[in-house]
């Protein structure tokens, strides 16, 4: 292999390294593409092309050999917005000429490697106090704060073990909204909650699909039909799994 | 209780920047971003305004908000303005809906899901609107040669 062609093919290691960990955490289609090519284009490729979709990553670099193209294969995506910023902020470097590629190849790793920024305990106390917070928004009373702290808590617990028994997305937002419905059937019937439907509400926040609902729209907006279109309909079973969990309980009331 | 409805929305939009694992220093900011489309869409709501509209402006000035923090911060949008459209998705009404197909008054059920829909649509609406002014402004800002591609 010459120089030449093993410099093209760093770069796209570089690349789609960055391209997977923005992916994998939940960064919009467009902006990985947009990294993606602006990457490239600062270590030197005289055209690149991508195609990214929640699920792959095609990416091809043009050079003075035959067209270089490589498939990455994305199977878990969660959310992680500090390593969307992370690499964001080293596509910078590298587009400025800051970052040279060893420097920003072991970067990268080192990102990919980095675990969560917050711990699990973390996030179920920002989810149960979110719940609550949410449940006065709707206009509900300061008495039902705590059940829906409790019921808002344990759903995203729930959400959490049943991913990890049954890794189908579907089946474990079901069986969270499942668990808080009954959860505050049972503190209204028991007499520490009101209102139930408030209280449902309120605990059943945390697992609303916010960020793939945005992501769909500025995909859409941007022009990426396929991953915007896919993205929608991810939002839309998310939300479907919530109603059923919800309504199974209702049907009992 | 404008009060109350301020400092829960800070509060809720900061604990979903939690659990969207954003940054640390940027929890303050996420606060604020959810709190100020909120309160946008509250006051709207009290004075009258109904539900769609009221969306619409709300996540216009979250996003704004979070453009403005992008910018500053230099940091992907996609951090601000996520967690500062949860408290306008409308949680109780597709709730409401649901509760009514279940309880067989399809009617009422069908006029809340559509209402539910709008609500969505008036919320991409809102980010769309002020992703277009974004753009107007940074395209009149700069000139020709430096634009070349939008970052959205």
């Amino acid at each position: 292999m010459t120089i030449q062609q093993e410099y093209t093919y760093d770069v796209m290691e570089v690349c789609l390294l960055a391209g997977k960990i923005m992916l994998e955490s939940g960064a919009e289609t467009y902006r990985v593409e947009d990294t993606m090519m602006r990457m490239a284009q600062a270590f030197g490729a005289k055209e690149s092309h991508s195609y990214v979709t929640p699920t792959g990553i095609i990416f091809s670099i043009e050079s003075e050999q035959p067209t270089k193209t490589k498939l990455f294969r994305i199977t878990n995506r969660t959310t992680d917005l500090h390593k969307v910023t992370l690499v964001n902020s080293i596509s910078r470097k590298i587009t400025s000429k800051e970052l040279a590629m060893a420097e920003a190849y072991h970067a990268l790793k080192e990102i990919e490697k980095s675990g969560v920024e917050y711990s699990v305990k973390l996030q179920v106390l920002a989810a149960a106090i979110a719940s609550g917070c949410f449940l006065i928004m709707f206009k509900g009373t300061w008495v039902d704060f705590l059940p829906a702290v409790i019921a808002g808590g344990t759903g995203l617990v729930s959400f959490i073990l049943a991913q990890s028994l049954v890794p189908i997305k579907f089946f474990a937002e079901f069986v969270a909204s499942l668990i808080i419905a009954l959860l505050s059937l049972f503190f209204v019937s028991v007499g520490w909650g009101y209102e139930l439907d408030k209280i449902i509400i309120g605990s059943v926040m945390p697992l609303v699909p916010g960020l793939v609902l945005t992501n769909a729209v500025r995909d859409l907006m941007a022009g990426h039909l396929v991953s915007g279109l896919s993205k929608g309909a991810e939002a839309l079973l998310t939300a479907f799994a919530i109603g059923s969990g919800v309504a199974v309980v209702l049907t009992f009331l | 209780m404008i009060i109350e409805q301020l400092i829960t929305s800070f509060i809720s939009t900061a604990a979903f920047g939690i659990i969207f694992n954003a940054q640390k220093d940027s929890l303050i900011k996420c606060g604020i971003v959810g709190m100020s489309g909120w309160f946008i869409y509250v006051v709207m709501t009290n004075f009258g305004v109904d539900a769609v509209p009221a969306s619409l402006a709300g996540s216009f000035i979250v996003a704004l908000i979070s453009q403005t923090f992008a910018r500053m911060y230099k940091t992907p949008i996609i951090i601000f303005n996520v967690a500062g459209i949860i408290p306008l998705v409308p949680g109780g009404l597709a709730y409401d809906a649901m509760r009514n197909f279940v309880e067989n008054d399809y009617n009422l059920a069908i006029s809340l899901a559509a209402k539910a829909g709008l609500i969505s649509g008036a919320i991409a609406l809102g980010l769309v609107f002020s992703e277009v002014i974004n753009q107007l402004i940074r395209k009149s800002k700069l000139p020709p040669k430096v634009y070349k591609r939008s970052r959205l």
